[in-house]
């Protein structure tokens, strides 16, 4: 049997601090925790970097490191950084370092990386390695050299060479949810399709659990199946909060692509040990042919400037739509003649259809709207000047040519704001591979020696 | 006009990474489920996201009383196109469909 205790849904998250104790007192053979996914968008990848805080993570993971400690068992961390590129690795190494010599502890650290250079990649591509997944957008060799990071998604078997180094800690780049949590039960012989099961249902901590924001559970797994428990003092895991679990960000509610095969849970039975743990057998791990990995990328798509003006005018208000597409229409023209180069403007009614735009068809205004101006354009400074020739529309456009300038209401000096560089996710594909370690590079070192 | 939103128990919207949006309509009993599942004209949830009905992936699990629907994201996620880089507000398109 093999006992994973998975302190929440991601490092940066929070968790119950007594939940995680009951759960070391359980004396698990491992930990693991997500430590991203693309959910935010596609900025942490482009740039590389982490979405939560440098002190939040370091506060956390070091709670972690304490626990790890305690229980003598190995941490790791799948997707460090929130998107798992080497540069977010690396700054969550750095912050790893930094809590060894605090703590005075001497550890054993593997390092998985998975970004991916854009020369193997083009070549990968042109040699009918890289496959589009549904809805994939289409690419070409320059997609990927534009891409400022390319990940490929771990699978078990790259964790499990990780865990194989003998580390404490285990730091790896951009891995699935359930790679972190299924490798060692499928390592030490567990059910390969309870494992994966498994590893799906606790991905996110406690969310399939009556109490999602406890954060902490343990999974056990065995040669038949794996059983749920709860940490959490309120928190009650039941057959339909696990077995509801399979929908969350999945497109499909019994189908688990990963590396190397698929989890199909159609026949899988849910069973209530008691009033809070839940077994479930019955899962099922189907092999596939090939050995893929699925890839990630995100590229630089231009820069961004928001401007944003309050309109108040109940006139002003009842004819939004005209005055804003009056606006586009003689801005653009008026930026074309003055000014070389691509550019967009965008204005979104705040009040009104601003969330679902066109498909909302039953938008309705109050007495107030926001209008929202967007300019992406290929520079920055570009960006920043068409905004600049916005801003006048905006405060001041009239209706009508036979009425007197209003003036709407800027909340800010300026009332432009640059976003600096924008970016966009271009990949859908996978990636096969000859060897599941063809493209992650596994290094280690010893902390606090 | 009986609503949706009236009948389930709890709908939303998530996106299954950046190229593609879920919804879960949870509807909370056999009776109910029962309802949405003969009421939810899956042409007409299609014809709401502008996307040809064989494009829906539609999964009725009467197992846990959930209608789930799956569907290309209407605009890529983090698109400069793109409204709600979570996609949660989707749902309410779903929530206002009417004649339960």
């Amino acid at each position: 049997m093999v006992k994973v205790l998975i302190p929440s849904g991601a490092l940066g998250l929070g968790y119950d601090r007594a939940a995680l104790a009951r759960g070391i007192a359980q004396k698990p053979d491992i930990i693991a925790i997500d430590g991203g996914s693309t959910d935010s968008g596609p900025h942490y990848l482009g740039t590389g970097s982490s979405k939560y805080s440098r002190s939040s993570t370091k506060a956390e993971w070091a709670e972690l490191m304490a626990a790890r400690a305690e229980a003598a068992v190995p941490l790791i961390i799948g997707t460090a950084g929130t998107c798992g590129a080497d540069s977010a690795v690396d700054w969550l190494v750095d912050i790893t370092r930094e809590i060894a010599r605090e703590r005075g502890e001497r550890l054993k650290l593997a390092v998985l990386k998975s970004g991916q250079g854009a020369e193997a990649m083009t070549a990968a591509l042109e040699g009918g390695r890289i496959s589009p997944l549904p809805a994939a957008p289409e690419i070409s060799a320059e997609t990927l050299r534009d891409c400022s990071n390319i990940v490929a998604l771990a699978g078990a078997e790259q964790i499990q060479a990780a865990l194989a180094t003998g580390a404490d800690i285990v730091i790896a780049g951009r891995t699935t949810d359930t790679a972190i949590i299924s490798a060692l039960p499928l390592a030490r012989g567990c059910h390969a399709g309870a494992a994966w099961h498994g590893a799906k249902i606790g991905e996110c901590g406690a969310l399939a659990t009556t109490s999602p924001n406890s954060g902490t559970i343990l999974i056990e797994f065995d040669a038949d199946g794996f059983t749920m428990t709860p940490m959490g003092d309120e928190a009650r895991a039941t057959p339909h909060t696990v077995s509801a679990h399979m929908l969350y960000e999945n497109s499909d509610p019994y189908i688990l692509y990963e590396p190397g095969g698929h989890l199909d849970v159609t026949g899988s039975v849910y069973t209530a040990l008691d009033d809070r743990r839940v077994r479930v057998t019955g899962s099922v791990w189907v092999a596939s042919d090939s050995y893929t990995v699925k890839l990630e990328g995100a590229r630089r798509s231009g820069y961004q400037t928001v401007s944003l003006v309050l309109v108040r005018d109940a006139r002003y208000v009842d004819h939004i739509e005209e005055w804003c597409a009056d606006i586009v229409a003689k801005c653009t023209a008026k930026a074309r003649t003055r000014i070389d180069g691509a550019f967009d403007i965008e204005l979104r009614v705040i009040g009104q259809n601003a969330t679902l735009g066109d498909l909302d068809t039953s938008a309705h205004k109050g007495s107030e709207l926001g209008v929202m101006g967007i300019i992406t354009a290929e520079t920055e400074a570009l960006s920043r000047e068409v905004a600049k020739m916005l801003n006048p529309y905006l405060l001041h456009h009239p209706l009508t040519e036979q009425e007197e300038m209003p003036t709407f209401a800027f909340p800010f000096s300026p009332p432009e704001m640059p976003r600096g560089a924008v970016y966009q996710f271009c990949l859908n594909h996978v990636l096969q591979l000859e060897d599941p370690m063809q493209a992650f590079e596994l290094t280690t070192e010893e902390l606090g020696a | 006009m009986t609503r949706l939103v009236d009948v389930a128990q709890k709908i939303r919207s998530k996106n299954a990474g950046p190229f593609w949006l879920t919804i879960d309509i949870f509807c909370g009993d056999a009776e109910r489920f029962e309802r949405v599942r003969a009421g939810l004209d899956t042409q007409h949830v299609a014809a709401l996201f502008r996307i040809p009905s064989q494009t829906l992936k539609r999964f009725d699990i009467a197992d846990l009383n959930t209608i789930k629907l799956s569907l290309p994201r209407p605009n890529i996620q983090g698109m400069p196109a793109d409204r709600d880089m979570h996609g949660a507000s989707f749902a309410n398109l779903l929530m206002e469909i009417e004649g339960f």
